[in-house]
């Protein structure tokens, strides 16, 4: 099933044309690793995607519906670039910062607040938080926030899930735990993940695939392909934060 | 049974007190979260233009002062927008604009007079029996607006990005957060004053702040710091004979000075707050 398509999708910043002419199919299941240089559009793309930037050309759906439109926002999870620049006072428990994204409570209230507060936890769970619930989120370590964000994400129990520069400032130990976790989700709970960086070795291990992004699509392929195109040569003559792993 | 009357409407005056505070004190922690501390203020000055718009025009002030700063308090939104100013610019330009306009007013009305001095400074005695009833009318209503909102308001203050992609409607929302602040502050006037209402959007929850691990605990904090100042003081005024709006202020202020104090004597320690 296809979770997002985009077709001849263009985007401008007043008239700097920061995308152009991108087709891009996101299929369920898919690990896609959203990679290119500074400014070349990986963020916009993301953005243009979940509808919160319009385009300037082109059609873009998700789950089969134009992005704006989608009334069940809870299939998304998202994961913004500065999610971890949280002002370090907000006084946000752990708990309040995951439950955020369950915003729509039909039930009774104090059913309701049952099952949100199981959720909540189940999510910590999941990215290994489950003792942190009651911690201010701004006394956690950038990694240990990091993944607060993903709980955050995860609760709704969406069906796909975009991360925009996650493991940014967060040390190379925490990354690997982080990568891992990202993995199991992808296989063991079938999670479609979007993943975008710039650093395209540290993703090696994990991704199924690869888009490579410059304003235009120059690639986009299964991650073993990848090694092996013309592209991949490129950045590696350029030396892009490469970082050789074993697939 | 004037005293009876008086007792009853004094104890109405009180809940309308009350039930400000708690909506101060909640709006309060949106606003300083959002670094919108001195909207309060702005909203207040523009209030004032409302105010000597009723006297000039002989219509209720409060009614007045509601419809001023709620079309201001939508203006502002329209021109941070619009014009694309920096910050509390547009608040900056309205609230200059609210006093001048009432100054003028108050001018060619010339009532510049114990009635003006009542709403600059707060005078809970001189709130009319229909000013009680429209105040607990619509202090409930902020507050039942803010309760089915918070979830949303709460997401949109932390993380504006996540909740717009989640489907919340950040603009419409802050436009809503602007309203009723506006009518909140417009509720709080005659008890605080208009040079003084908006303490009680920023100290209870700066206090607040102080001792919170949590935006609930927060809450509980700043609601509770704003309704012991207001009750106490107007109880304080009405025993000692003082204006209840410096009372107010100044009871929320050692509020706040003390839970910064106590915060200070904590060790700041990772762990659960």
């Amino acid at each position: 099933m296809d979770i997002v398509v985009l077709r001849g999708v263009s985007f401008a910043y007043d008239g700097t044309p920061v995308l152009v002419g991108i087709d891009l199919t996101i299929k369920e299941g898919d690990f896609l690793a959203v990679i290119g240089p500074n400014g070349s559009g990986k963020t916009t793309l993301v953005k243009v995607i979940l509808g919160l930037l319009q385009p300037a050309e082109g059609k873009v759906e998700l789950f089969g519906k134009p992005p704006g439109s989608l009334s069940d926002r809870g299939r998304i999870g998202y994961v913004p670039q500065k999610a971890t620049h949280i002002d370090p006072y907000f006084p946000a428990s752990v708990e309040e910062v995951v439950g955020m994204a369950l915003l729509s409570e039909s039930r009774p209230r104090a059913a309701a607040g049952r099952e949100r507060r199981g959720r909540v936890l189940r999510a910590l769970e999941v990215v290994g938080m489950g003792e942190f619930g009651r911690w201010p989120v701004g006394r956690l370590s950038g990694g240990q926030q990091q993944r607060v964000f993903i709980a955050r994400a995860l609760v709704t129990s969406p069906k796909i899930l975009f991360l925009d520069e996650p493991t940014t400032g967060v040390d190379a130990e925490t990354q690997t735990s982080f990568y891992d976790m990202l993995d199991r989700l992808n296989r063991q709970e079938g999670l479609t993940i979007v993943l975008i960086t710039h650093d395209i070795g540290i993703v090696n291990k994990h991704v199924t695939s690869v888009a490579c992004l410059n304003q235009r699509l120059a690639y986009h392929g299964t991650h073993a392909e990848f090694c092996r195109s013309d592209v991949f040569r490129d950045m590696v003559s350029r030396g892009d934060h490469l970082i050789a792993h074993e697939h | 049974m004037h005293a009876l009357f008086a007792y009853g409407f004094l104890q109405r005056a009180f809940l309308a007190g009350v039930l400000i505070a708690v909506a101060c004190a909640v709006l309060g922690l949106f606003l300083i979260l959002r670094k919108d501390a001195m909207i309060g203020h702005g909203l207040a000055h523009i209030a004032f233009a409302g105010v000597a718009l009723g006297l000039f025009l002989n219509v209720l002030p409060l009614v007045a002062a509601l419809a001023v700063a709620v079309a201001a308090a939508i203006a502002v939104m329209r021109l941070k927008d619009r014009a694309g100013l920096h910050g509390d610019t547009a608040i900056g330009i309205f609230s200059s604009l609210g006093l001048a306009v009432g100054v003028l007013l108050a001018s060619l009305a010339r009532s510049f007079n114990v009635e003006l001095m009542a709403y600059l400074f707060g005078d809970i005695l001189a709130i009319e029996p229909i000013e009680v009833v429209l105040t607990l009318v619509l202090a409930a209503a902020v507050l039942i607006v803010v309760r089915l909102n918070y979830a949303k308001l709460l997401y949109m203050t932390f993380d504006r990005e996540s909740a717009r992609a989640a489907g919340v409607r950040v603009g419409r929302l802050d436009t809503l957060l602007m309203v009723l602040t506006a009518v909140t502050i417009v509720l709080g006037m005659k008890i605080a004053g208009i040079l003084l209402v908006a303490a009680l959007i920023v100290i209870p929850a700066a206090a607040g702040l102080q001792v919170a691990g949590s935006f609930r605990s927060a809450v509980r904090a700043s609601i509770a710091v704003a309704v012991a100042s207001v009750a106490g003081g107007l109880g304080l005024s009405l025993a000692l004979n003082i204006p209840a709006s410096a009372a107010i202020v100044v009871l929320c202020f050692l509020a706040f000075a003390a839970f910064s104090l106590g915060k200070r004597g904590r060790a700041i320690r990772p762990g659960p707050g």
